[in-house]
């Protein structure tokens, strides 16, 4: 346990001089599903898939933290009451984020991109893409990409009902679906491909 | 104060004379954080100023929010900033009964921070009313929470009744999460 070594450390030097000599920072480890430190996620709704991950990633800590021990000394000073009704919360927490969770799927399942293009003048063309949010993606990132990938302009805009979309120049429906799908894994058949301009039957 | 998801309306760069202000700042109100200020803010470092609702601003080095504020008042630091140096801020430990609560975002209740789990600094190490704390937690390496003292550590020995600490900052708030993003 280094931790102890260093902070008793800390604490003789602060004792002495309270202008220590440089402190050290200390590093700590943040779980990769609830992003708090470990030793917190047993609070949160994601136990089960945080102790995976602590697996995983930094089996020592996972030892120290889920050992039989440590599971004992965790009771601590709580009443026995106080425990269950803890407990009781935890686990109505736990089935709510589920529920959450696999709404959320669904919800991703059903969603999809169009990608549309738009007569800008007879033969020059937008592209715009609107839906990447759905897909957990970062809107205003996502259009620097297309903009570096494809070497043209592209911006995030808003549509008339208020939504994000990215207006990338040129015509690249077929680029960019094979890109979404490569770079960001969104699956095929959830891209449409929408034509404006056969809708309105100026034609091409 | 953090409660809701912190929706930032884009970030502005500080000027350097404000900068070195709020290092100045930063330096008075945790003197113990002064010796090691040129790692946490380094002088050449280009901090950038985040607005968030309700006239917070949050200080932030690389899209790492390090300091936030609300109005004119006590600078604090953000969690991953006490995690890094836990020994440069005024703590005070609550028991583990009273942790869910405040990852809940609970205001800090007196008794959460007298019974035998939790610990106060001793009578000569008082802490002053207005204080900001950071909130170690029982049987935890790390801090929880930031807040600022309701009432001085001795008030709260001897009253244990009402509000301890109010919580400004906690383990997975929307600051923290906008921080992760």
């Amino acid at each position: 346990m280094s931790m102890e070594a260093e902070s008793s450390a800390a604490g003789a030097a602060a004792g002495e001089q309270p202008a220590a000599p440089a402190l050290e920072p200390q590093v700590v480890v943040y779980c990769g599903v609830c992003s708090l430190p470990p030793e917190y996620c047993e609070f949160g709704a994601t136990v089960k898939k945080c102790t995976d991950w602590l697996e995983a990633n930094h089996p020592a800590l996972h030892q120290q933290l889920y050992s039989s021990e440590a599971l004992q000394s965790k009771m601590g000073t709580m009443s026995l009451e106080a425990q269950q009704k803890a407990e009781k919360d935890l686990a109505k927490k736990q089935q709510k984020e589920e529920l959450r969770q696999e709404r959320e799927a669904a919800k991703k399942k059903a969603s999809t991109v169009i990608i549309k293009r738009v007569e800008r003048t007879k033969r020059k063309f937008v592209t715009v893409v609107s839906g990447v949010e759905l897909f957990d993606l970062n809107v205003k990132t996502v259009a620097k990409d297309f903009g570096k990938r494809f070497a043209c302009g592209s911006s995030v805009t808003k549509s008339v009902t208020g939504a994000e979309e990215i207006t990338v120049q040129g015509d690249l429906s077929d680029e960019i679906m094979e890109w979404l799908s490569e770079k960001y894994g969104v699956d095929e058949d959830n891209i449409r491909q929408v034509d404006e301009s056969k809708k309105k039957g100026s034609g091409g | 104060m953090f409660k809701k998801p912190v929706s930032s309306s884009g970030k502005t760069k500080i000027k350097s004379s404000v900068q070195r202000n709020i290092r100045q700042k930063i330096c008075e109100q945790y003197p113990l954080l002064a010796p090691v200020i040129d790692d946490v803010l380094p002088k050449k470092a280009q901090l950038d100023l985040i607005k968030a609702p309700d006239r917070i601003s949050l200080y932030a080095l690389d899209n790492q929010v390090l300091f936030f504020q609300s109005h004119d008042d006590a600078i604090m630091p953000h969690l991953k900033v006490v995690h890094k140096y836990p020994q440069c801020f005024p703590t005070v430990q609550v028991d583990r009964g009273a942790i869910r609560f405040i990852l809940g975002g609970a205001q800090l209740m007196c008794p959460g921070l007298t019974s035998p789990g939790a610990k106060l600094p001793p009578a000569e190490d008082n802490i002053p009313e207005g204080t900001v704390v950071a909130i170690n937690a029982e049987g935890k390496e790390h801090a929880c929470m930031v807040g600022i003292l309701k009432m001085s550590t001795e008030d709260i020995k001897k009253l244990n009744k009402g509000n301890g600490v109010e919580n400004c900052h906690y383990l997975g708030d929307g600051l923290w999460k906008l921080d992760s993003e």
